[in-house]
């Protein structure tokens, strides 16, 4: 009997678990393999060069602006996204009518596609000639055209990047909120009314905000490693056929063209994958850490 | 995100094979001789794609199927050349020199001995390594400068002869509604590349194998063309980029860079009312420029049918000039890679079109095969800080020099 539950359990799982090896596993030793070589347009090398990649990939100007890059874009959007999506949940949460169409409305961007908003920020809302949506609000109130893409100083492009995946992204958090915000006992509201807490600051402050610990550090975690992986609103927005600017240039998007633009050094790009690996791994135990994440907002 | 890469192409792999067998066990339309497939990528004026399919079905050797491919063509054919189901034929911006050195495609020098002084030197060069030919041009295609003659004559401006008129002129063309020049929405960096330092007097690599603009007169060079930027004489985040002449024609900007390619619109929309220019010279050591390019035709060396891919490709684009003179003046706009077929294109003799022609013959420039891809990032990158955020471009050109040096030593070690 056992050893047939055990036939089943791999009829079941083998198909899943050989896929998983296949197409993950090796293919990931394999790039890690490949950081170790000189890998110009192949994927069998056969030169070995030891840390070469490592060291050229870490003294390389452009990558380590990448990271920087990363952090600034973390810095922006995940702080923003999880004020903006809290408050529409504690906005939709309040709501006595038509609370499901709003709930609707607000999660529909999250539908649509990183590509299509893109484009849509790109070349209608903030294109840069006079006729463009936000040139054409400045202009009402006598402002100058502004090229949003192709200005860096000040960094106008930061405001089209954050707001392409604010829009896209904040209904899906305002989802994960308007959950955790209905999993609070309505007694403790209760109770704080007749102890005198005043409705509004307070009651967010010390009943709300502390009974959604949980979701919080679910929310911050998937908003940080979705940052991480940031690449097509950045690609569809500064990309052009000659290549990339070098600024507003995330690790994915610089790495892309290491390894597989026509620059096909895919043993440098192995590399830098490896080391972008690292951190997002370092980063996220140490914020899962922080966070205390695996609590319940019971235990808040 | 490396895992999901790899998915990817493993899948995209997959998929080939799976679309490689049905094509060897399709029935209908079963000619003689191996199956050969051939790659473009996707050419943007009708009719291109009914034709190469045209030319492909008139070859009796082998049976051609033509996939058409958008998107990015370039990714796409490197990463299928890693593979067994890559194309047999394709078309490729290059090849690039790691390719060559790679062995990815094969040496062609044969199948063009016979005419290989028909072809316009300055493109088959950057095509041939150690005197071997890799890929055949198919078509020049150019860029230059466009002006409208009306806007320059109401503000008094003469076409350009330098740079420094040149940065003048944008700025006296620039109205609060047209701006003075285009040059792509990252403000040049990309489509301009290195035509500022050939038009100076440099070159990306001397005759010696070494960086060719390591001078102070090149940082001054590119440094001014920040004024343009400072300037705000450029046009920047036009709904469409340089490649497209839509800014041009709606009136967006006075002047715009653009390639040959887009004059039959601009005719159509402007008629006379235009003309052309090369990147005006600067210094004293300075001339004119353009850079020219061509897609090769290239074969790659995982085809399971060498000799009938390679007789495929020198019967398409060594003999039969009357294919390649369709292909070249028919559909888009370009310049026949083959001198004899230039010299007698009648759309090539009048008007700015002979002026392209003049431009591509006495100025063009063509980038090195030595000129990496790594390269052109690090002077890309550079090029753009100076012109947008006014780096200074004298410590920029110096680490760009050392980074060049650096890959110029590599691809000369080991080869």
């Amino acid at each position: 009997m056992r050893r047939r539950a055990a036939l089943w359990f791999w009829v079941f799982v083998g198909p899943f678990a050989f896929g998983l090896a296949l197409f993950t596993y090796v293919p990931l030793l394999w790039s890690v393999a490949l950081g170790f070589f000189d890998a110009h347009n192949t994927v069998t090398p056969t030169h070995f060069v030891g840390l070469d990649n490592y060291t050229a990939m870490l003294r390389d100007r452009a990558f380590v602006d990448s990271l920087k890059t990363f952090v600034v874009f973390t810095a922006f959007i995940v702080p923003v996204t999880y004020v903006f999506s809290l408050s529409l949940a504690l906005m939709v949460n309040r709501l006595r009518a038509a609370r499901a169409f709003f709930r609707s409305v607000f999660f529909l961007p999250a539908a649509c596609s990183y590509v299509v908003a893109a484009l849509i920020w790109k070349m209608s809302l903030f294109n840069g000639v006079r006729f463009g949506l936000a040139n054409t609000v400045l202009g009402w109130f006598g402002g100058e055209p502004v090229a949003w893409l192709a200005t860096t100083d000040p960094p106008w492009y930061w405001l089209v990047i954050v707001t392409v995946r604010l829009w896209l992204q904040a209904g899906f958090y305002m989802i994960l909120f308007l959950a955790g915000l209905q999993r609070i006992d309505p007694a403790l509201y209760e109770a704080a009314a007749v102890d005198g807490a005043r409705p509004g600051w307070t009651v967010l402050r010390h009943i709300t905000l502390p009974q959604l610990r949980a979701t919080s550090a679910a929310v911050v975690l998937l908003l940080g490693v979705g940052a991480f992986q940031a690449f097509d609103e950045f690609y569809n927005l500064l990309s052009d056929a000659r290549g990339y600017p070098p600024y507003a240039r995330p690790p994915l998007v610089y790495l892309y063209y290491t390894a597989l633009g026509q620059g096909q050094n895919l043993g440098l790009g192995s590399a830098g994958a490896v080391i972008l690996a690292l951190v997002i791994a370092v980063v996220t135990v140490g914020q899962a850490r922080w966070l205390r994440l695996g609590r319940t907002d019971g235990d808040g | 995100m490396t895992i999901s890469r790899r998915d990817l192409l493993a899948a995209g792999a997959g998929a080939g094979v799976l679309t490689a067998c049905g094509s060897n066990t399709g029935r209908g339309g079963g000619g003689p001789g191996p199956q050969l497939t051939q790659w473009y990528h996707q050419y943007g004026e009708p009719g291109t794609e009914r034709a190469v399919r045209r030319y492909a079905a008139g070859f009796g050797r082998a049976r051609v199927s033509v996939q058409w491919r958008p998107g990015n063509y370039d990714q796409q054919t490197a990463a299928a050349l890693l593979t067994d189901s890559g194309p047999d034929v394709f078309e490729v911006n290059g090849p690039t020199l790691d390719q060559i050195r790679g062995g990815q495609v094969l040496d062609l020098t044969d199948l063009v001995r016979e005419v290989k002084d028909d072809f316009n030197p300055a493109v088959l060069a950057p095509k041939t390594h150690e005197g071997r030919v890799y890929g055949i041009p198919q078509v020049i295609d150019m860029q230059m400068l466009y002006y409208r003659k009306s806007l320059l004559e109401d503000a008094g401006v003469e076409p350009p002869a330098t740079l420094d008129a040149l940065v003048d002129a944008a700025h006296r063309l620039t109205t609060g509604k047209v701006k003075g020049l285009f040059l792509g929405n990252d403000g040049g960096a990309g489509v301009l590349g290195g035509t500022p330092l050939y038009a100076a007097g440099f070159r990306f690599v001397g005759d010696d194998g070494e960086v060719g603009f390591d001078d102070p007169a090149a940082a001054r060079t590119l440094g001014k063309l920040h004024r343009l930027y400072a300037d705000k004489s450029l046009l920047l985040g036009a709904p469409s980029d340089w490649s497209d002449p839509s800014a041009f024609v709606q009136g967006l900007t006075a002047m715009q860079w653009t390639g040959l390619w887009a004059l039959p619109r601009i005719r159509e929309e402007l008629g006379d009312d235009f003309g052309v220019l090369p990147f005006p010279r600067d210094g004293s050591h300075g001339r004119p420029s353009v850079p020219i390019g061509a897609y090769g035709a290239a074969v790659s060396a995982r085809s399971r049918h060498e000799e009938p891919a390679k007789e495929y490709v020198k019967w398409l684009w060594v003999e039969r000039t009357d294919h390649q003179e369709d292909f070249a003046l028919s559909y888009g706009f370009h310049i026949p890679a083959r001198i004899s077929l230039a010299e007698k294109a009648t759309a090539l003799k009048h008007g700015p079109a002979a002026d392209a022609v003049r431009f591509t013959t006495d100025h063009g420039y063509a980038q090195p095969l030595l000129w990496t891809p790594a390269s052109q990032t690090a002077y890309q990158d550079a090029l753009s800080r100076i012109i947008r955020d006014g780096a200074g471009p004298e410590p920029e050109l110096r680490a760009v020099v050392r980074k060049v040096s650096a890959e110029l030593d590599r691809v000369k070690k080991t080869s």
